[in-house]
């Protein structure tokens, strides 16, 4: 075994998780929160720097095949360190606003994030299940942030109990494609495959833990308590972090480990789930008070679309809606984590939003940028992935999937612009004091709303450079 | 000699028990140890094909399935001790605020 | 078939018969000076005698966490030690790694007194949980 060969392939998930140790160690010696905040930053933008040096170079395995780099995969990681980076810069101020500023919380981002990254570049069912578990468990604890309260304590029983049941599934699912297969690396199990029903269950189980994770319909019931209860600038990590993480490692497992004999059964399965995951969650979405609550639903609907691209094999285009989807969301999220900081009153409802446009004339303009890009209305990134996905859905000849996704995402306009109804067009109903935003914070949302128009304009990475990733790592 | 078959059908039954339970009780910690029962199930079955198999990767798998479910056990009990101090009770029907 | 088994019925009768000459020979040598604490049967540091539904304090639990935990970390250590000498070096510097990370693991509970047992921290430990 090589081991430099094998840290350098992962070089990312390294420097996060020593960081993270440091971290640790750091809050040990009781040295000051914002000692935390600053290291973890300059971590997650090393490890960002390394991912992205990564993904332009020639892929391949490591770890005794345990792992991939290279590539779409190391693409998919410099999506997830980009939403663990802006999480980081967002959390501070909303954070100490709720007294929630601990270091471990820093600690608890950097290892779900190392977990992620472990997803993200899985090429072995352990891999898989360590990752998921890694991200999980350090996302139950962030869930229970605020568990002196009791929807912030209802939020991580929830979401541990009913995470803990589907990791059961998964590792069922595991369990059953080893004992047909005798493999355990994704592709020996596509070589060894054949479709036993021992190796369906498998597959099925395995399934069924990856949708839970993904939040798709039926097992999308967790989404909305969970992002309730969250600080939510964390639940902005969750929601898209850890979504890109698992679609990642979906799509390694359907490019690596599904035989192309059980491919079309597959590609069935998951194409029913997808529209039936864009209606449920367009359709609850439209009656949410909470503004929460509305973007759990509408975050449920994305991964309907995201799963349309899954369906018809749009990879590439899957990667570039997730990294769409990361910035904008964030965004949202960062918004809305700015007016919960407002004290004695309650900015979860979407009517307290109302006047709020001319109060506060740059977070509205920011929030309604991330809100039209979430649409998917022309020159932001949204749309940009949204035509990549129903393109490629087209090609591959689905164009029924294409054409619900399109009607979805048209009711998908109403709650989105009702939010933007209640800034704008909506009397004040009396006045509060809204704090000042830290240079910083104001800095972030700014960039990531300059860069939600700019990859909307000129879409960095066009989609056959992308293909050449996904070809890049294939068996 | 006793055969795979017996193996995997005691862990399926286990399974079965654990998702069963999980289901109907309501006490937040006998709901947590069925998805242990669940866990543990797996561990069983991996272990039976590991022996089958003659491969050692089942084996390795199971070592890692032991450490996630402590892990688990630790942040979950957490949990649930946060429940009680809010509610005091660990019943799952009483944890009903968040809904739709 | 049956045979095999015979050393381990020695091993049985050693075993009991060790135990049984220990018992005596302490009984016959030592000074034996008896009082209640000594003599109330042994239940983990509890009060053996009295109500079982008593409120037990954070402390076990905080620790039974950190139990489990850490012992189940060995089930990582005692593979590799079995197989070391065919795994090679390599593996030794990844199980050093494996082990500062533990190490940090307990070092931050010791830092945040978690292990401490007097009354005056199981009081500050159980204000913050």
């Amino acid at each position: 075994m090589n081991y430099l060969h094998d840290i350098q392939a992962f070089l990312p998930g390294v420097i996060i998780a020593f960081t993270g140790l440091i971290t640790i160690l750091l809050e040990s010696l009781k040295r000051d929160v914002r000692t935390m905040y600053g290291v973890s930053a300059a971590g997650v933008l090393a490890a960002l720097i390394a991912a992205i040096l990564s993904s332009t170079s020639e892929g391949g395995t490591a770890f005794t095949d345990a792992i991939v780099y290279g590539g779409w995969s190391s693409f998919g990681q410099v999506i997830i360190l980009i939403g663990t980076l802006f999480s980081i810069l967002l959390s501070a101020d909303y954070l100490k606003s709720k007294s929630l500023h601990f270091g471990e919380v820093y600690a608890m981002i950097l290892f779900a994030s190392l977990g992620m990254l472990v997803l993200a570049a899985s090429n072995h069912l352990i891999t898989l299940f360590l990752g998921i578990e890694t991200m999980s468990v350090a996302l139950y604890v962030l869930a229970g942030l605020m568990h002196y309260r009791k929807t912030g304590a209802e939020a991580a029983l929830k979401y541990f109990l009913l995470g803990a049941f589907a990791t059961g599934f998964l590792l069922f699912g595991i369990a059953l494609i080893y004992g047909s297969t005798g493999e355990m690396t994704l592709t020996s199990v596509a070589a060894a495959a054949s479709p036993t029903p021992l190796f369906l269950a498998g597959s099925g189980l395995l399934l069924t833990g990856i949708f839970f994770k993904i939040g798709a319909v039926p097992f999308h019931m967790w989404t909305p308590d969970v992002y309730e209860g969250t600080p939510t600038t964390l639940t902005g990590f969750m929601a898209t972090s850890a979504k890109t993480a698992s679609f990642v490692a979906f799509a390694l497992i359907l490019v690596r480990m599904v035989p192309e004999t059980s491919y079309e059964s597959w590609q069935s399965v998951i194409q029913v789930i997808a529209i039936l995951t864009m209606i449920v969650g367009n359709v609850i979405a439209l009656v949410q008070e909470n503004v929460k609550r509305m973007l759990a639903y509408s975050s449920i609907a994305h991964a309907g679309y995201l799963l349309v691209g899954m369906a018809s094999g749009g990879y590439s285009a899957v990667l570039f809606y997730l990294f769409a989807y990361t910035i904008m969301n964030l965004g949202a999220f960062g918004v809305i984590a700015y007016f919960e900081r407002t004290k004695n009153f309650d900015f979860t409802s979407i009517e307290s939003y109302a006047g709020l446009g001319s109060r506060a004339p740059l977070m509205g303009v920011l929030l309604s940028v991330f809100l039209f890009s979430l649409i998917g209305i022309p020159p932001f990134a949204g749309f940009m992935g949204k035509y990549y996905v129903f393109a490629s859905a087209v090609q591959a000849g689905m164009i029924p999937l294409a054409v619900i996704g399109v009607l979805a995402s048209a009711a998908s306009v109403y709650y989105y612009l009702r939010v933007m109804v209640y800034l704008y067009f909506k009397p004040e109903h009396k006045p509060v004091h809204l704090e000042k935003a830290s240079v910083l914070f104001t800095a972030t949302l700014i960039l990531l709303a300059a860069s939600t128009l700019y990859f909307g304009i000129e879409p960095l990475v066009s989609v056959t450079d992308l293909f050449g990733f996904v070809t890049g790592i294939s068996p | 000699m006793i055969g795979i078959d017996w193996y995997l059908a005691l862990s399926a039954i286990l399974f079965v028990i654990g998702i069963v339970g999980v289901l109907i009780r309501r006490n937040a910690i006998v709901v947590f140890m069925c998805v242990e029962l669940m866990l543990n199930a797996v561990n069983l079955a991996l272990l039976s094909f590991s022996a089958y198999h003659g491969d050692i990767g089942g084996m390795i798998l199971v070592f890692f399935s032991l450490a996630v479910a402590a892990a688990e056990a630790v942040v979950g009990l957490a949990i649930i001790i946060a429940i009680f101090r809010n509610h005091l009770s660990v019943d799952i029907l009483k944890v009903n605020l968040l809904r739709w | 078939m049956l045979a095999s088994y015979v050393p381990i019925l020695v091993l049985f009768g050693v075993a009991f018969a060790l135990a049984l000459v220990l018992m005596t020979l302490s009984r016959i040598a030592g000074p034996y000076r008896p009082n209640k604490i000594k003599l109330d049967p042994y239940e983990s540091g509890m009060d053996p005698v009295g109500q079982a539904k008593e409120r037990y304090s954070i402390a076990f639990y905080l620790v039974a966490m950190e139990f489990i935990v850490f012992d189940l970390e060995v089930i990582f250590i005692y593979p590799w030690a079995v197989g070391f000498r065919d795994l090679g070096v390599g593996t030794f510097y990844a199980m050093v790694v494996f082990v500062v990370i533990l190490f940090v693991g307990l070092f931050y509970t010791l830092r945040k007194g978690t292990l401490d047992w007097d009354m005056k921290s199981l009081k500050h430990q159980a204000m913050k949980l």
